[in-house]
C-alpha cells in the first residue's frame, strides 16, 4: 500500500479527482495549505504599509492506494495538475505499514 | 413669568379637550411646582415643539448609535488581524455601555446646562427636573430629552474613535479607565466650550457637527496614546495585514448612511438646513473616496479598496464641522481635499514620525477634523449657515478656527498625556508581550474566532 501526498494548484482539484476516480481510486483527503517552492509571492500594500507575501495558497490531496496502482496515480494526477507555469506542485509516495476501515475493522488491502 | 405662562397655556386649552376648572387648576397647580422645581432658567417650557423635527432627531439618533454599533465595530475590527478581532468590537461596546451612563449621569448636564465658559452645571444630575415637555434653548423644537439622547451617541462615537489607535495591543483595563477619564475630561469640557455655550462658542468657533468635539480631539487623542503606549510588537517588520476588509467595508457602509444622522442631525430640524447638510456629507464622502482611490491608481498602479473605504472616511470626517455652513457643491471640493491631506498623513507622515496609529485615527479623523475646520472658515456660506468665510469676504473667521483648532489640540494632546499616565500607575496600559503575540481575544476575552 502506498500513501500518495500531492501538493497542487487549488484550481486543479476537480480535474484531478475526476481523473482519479476514473482509474479506480474513490477516496481522498483534501487540506488547505501555504505553499512557497520556485514560484514567487506577492505584494500587499495596506495604507502604505507593503507586506511581501511569499506563501501561496495549494492544496494537499493525499490518497492511499494498492502498491501496483501507485504509479497510475501519481501519472493521472500530474498529467491533470500541470499547466505548465511554476508552481504546479509536487508528489509524494510514501509507504503505509498498516491501515483500517473504521467502521467494519476491514484492515490493509480491504481497507482501501 | 413661568407659572403665568403655564395658567395661560391652561386656560389656552381647546375647547374640545373638555379641561374642567378642577382639572385646570390643578394643571396650574402642577405647573408651579414644576417650575419652582426648576433651579436654572435656562430650560424653557415652552409649547415650541415641532413632531416633524422630533421625529427626524429620533431618527438621526438611532443612525448615530448605528455608526459605534455596529459601523465602527465593524471598519476597525476588519483591519485588525484575526486574533484581535473579538477585542476591538469589545471597545466599541465598552464606550456604547459605559459612556451612556456617565453622559445621563453627568455628561449631559455639565455640556449643555449653564452658560458658564468652562463648564455648565450639575441641574441635570441623573437628568434631574427634565419632564417630558422640556425643552434645551439649544434646541427649541425637539424635547429635551431627544437632544440629551442625541447628544449622547456623539459622546459615546468620539470615545469609541480613540481607541482605533492602540487597537491589538491596549489592555482592556487600562482601556475602561482611559475611556472614563477621557470622556470627564477632555470630550466634556471641550463639548461644552464649542457646543455648550462655552468660551470657543462664544468666540465664534464653529463646529457644526464635530470637526473639533469629535474628530480633532480624538483624533489627537489616538496619536498621543499611540505615542506613549508604543509601537505594536512586529511593526514594519511583521505582517500585520487586515483580517477581513470585507467587514471594514460593511462598517465604512455604515458609518456613511449613519453620518446622514450625525451630519444632517445637527442641524437639530427637519428642513433645508438638514439636507443641505447631508448633500455636503455624501459628496464629500465620494468625492474622498475617488480621490484617494486616483492617488492610489497612480502612486501603486492599483486603487485599493481599503484605499476607497479610506478616502471615503476622511472625507465625512473632513466635511463634519464644515457640513451645515457650506454649499452642497463644496463638499465635493472638501473631500478632494480630505482625501490628499488624510491620504498623506496615513502614509507620509505616519512613516517618517514613526508612530504606530494602528487604525489612522489621526490620519484620518484628527488631520480630517482640523482641515474640516479650517475648511469651514473658508468656505461658509451665509446663505447656508449664516456665516460668512473667506471666500465671502470674512478672513476673521478662518482666524477663530485656528484659535478653535489650537485649543482643541492642545487640550486633548495634554490630558490625554496625563490621563495615560495616571492610568498607568494602576494598570499597565499594554498587554504583556505573551498576551499580545496570543491575541487580545484569547488573553483579555477568552474568546477565538474559529
Amino acid at each position: 500500500m502506498k500513501l500518495v501526498v500531492a501538493i497542487i494548484k487549488p484550481f486543479k482539484l476537480d480535474e484531478v479527482r475526476q481523473a482519479l476516480t476514473a482509474i479506480g481510486v474513490h477516496g481522498m483527503t483534501v487540506t488547505e495549505v501555504k505553499g512557497y517552492g520556485r514560484q514567487k509571492g506577492h505584494t500587499e500594500i495596506y495604507r502604505g504599509a507593503e507586506y511581501v507575501v511569499n506563501f501561496l495558497p495549494k492544496l494537499r490531496i493525499e490518497i492511499a492506494v494498492a502498491s501496483e496502482l501507485a504509479e497510475k496515480a501519481v501519472e493521472v494526477i500530474t498529467a491533470n495538475a500541470r499547466t505548465g507555469q511554476i508552481g504546479d506542485g509536487k508528489i509524494f509516495v510514501t509507504p503505509i505499514d498498516h491501515a483500517l476501515r473504521i467502521r467494519t475493522g476491514e484492515t490493509d488491502s480491504d481497507a482501501l | 413669568m413661568r407659572a403665568v405662562t403655564c395658567r395661560a397655556a391652561a386656560s389656552a386649552a381647546p375647547v374640545g379637550t373638555r379641561l374642567t376648572r378642577r382639572r385646570r387648576s390643578y394643571l396650574g397647580a402642577g405647573c408651579a411646582l414644576l417650575a419652582a422645581g426648576f433651579t436654572t432658567p435656562a430650560f424653557a417650557q415652552a409649547n415650541t415643539i415641532n413632531t416633524a423635527d422630533t421625529a427626524w432627531m429620533i431618527v438621526a439618533t438611532a443612525l448615530v448609535l448605528m455608526m459605534t454599533i455596529p459601523g465602527l465595530a465593524l471598519f476597525y475590527s476588519g483591519m485588525v488581524r484575526k486574533k484581535n478581532v473579538l477585542a476591538t468590537m469589545a471597545q466599541s461596546l465598552a464606550a456604547v455601555t459605559l459612556i451612556s451612563i456617565l453622559w445621563v449621569a453627568f455628561g449631559y448636564s455639565l455640556v449643555f446646562s449653564g452658560n458658564g465658559p468652562w463648564l455648565g452645571t450639575l441641574d441635570r444630575w441623573f437628568l434631574a427636573g427634565m419632564t417630558m415637555d422640556s425643552v434645551n434653548p439649544a434646541a427649541k423644537t425637539i424635547p429635551e430629552a431627544l437632544f440629551m439622547l442625541y447628544q449622547m451617541t456623539f459622546a459615546i462615537i468620539t470615545v469609541a474613535l480613540v481607541a482605533g489607535s492602540v487597537a491589538d495591543r491596549m489592555r482592556f483595563s487600562a482601556y475602561l479607565l482611559f475611556a472614563i477619564g477621557w470622556f470627564m475630561f477632555v470630550y466634556v469640557p471641550l463639548a461644552h466650550w464649542i457646543w455648550g455655550g462655552g468660551f470657543l462658542g462664544s468666540a465664534g468657533v464653529l463646529d457644526f457637527a464635530g470637526g473639533l468635539v469629535v474628530h480633532l480631539s480624538a483624533g489627537i487623542g489616538g496619536l498621543v496614546a499611540a505615542k506613549v503606549v508604543g509601537q505594536r510588537h512586529g511593526y514594519g517588520t511583521e505582517n500585520l495585514s487586515p483580517f477581513d476588509l470585507s467587514l471594514a467595508v460593511v462598517g465604512t457602509g455604515l458609518l456613511w448612511v449613519g453620518w446622514f444622522g450625525f451630519n444632517g442631525g445637527s442641524a437639530l430640524g427637519a428642513n433645508s438646513r438638514a439636507v443641505m447638510a447631508i448633500i455636503a456629507t455624501h459628496l464629500a464622502a465620494c468625492s474622498g473616496a475617488l480621490t484617494w482611490g486616483a492617488i492610489e491608481w497612480s502612486a501603486r498602479r492599483k486603487p485599493s479598496v481599503l484605499g476607497m473605504i479610506s478616502g471615503a472616511v476622511a472625507g465625512l470626517g473632513t466635511i463634519t464641522p464644515a457640513s451645515g455652513f457650506v454649499a452642497p457643491w463644496q463638499g465635493i471640493v472638501i473631500g478632494i481635499v480630505a482625501g490628499i491631506i488624510c491620504y498623506w498623513a496615513c502614509t507620509w507622515l505616519k512613516h517618517r514620525f514613526k508612530y504606530d496609529d494602528s487604525l489612522d485615527v489621526f490620519g484620518v479623523h484628527g488631520i480630517g477634523g482640523l482641515t474640516g475646520t479650517l475648511l469651514t472658515g473658508i468656505f461658509a456660506t451665509a446663505s447656508i449657515g449664516g456665516a460668512s468665510g473667506l471666500l465671502e469676504g470674512n478672513p476673521r473667521l478662518l482666524l477663530t478656527q485656528f484659535y478653535g483648532v489650537a485649543v482643541t489640540l492642545v487640550w486633548s494632546a495634554a490630558v490625554t498625556f496625563v490621563l495615560l499616565k495616571l492610568v498607568s500607575l494602576f494598570v499597565p496600559l499594554r498587554v504583556s508581550r505573551e498576551h499580545e503575540l496570543e491575541g487580545l481575544d484569547i488573553s483579555q476575552h477568552g474568546e477565538a474566532l474559529q
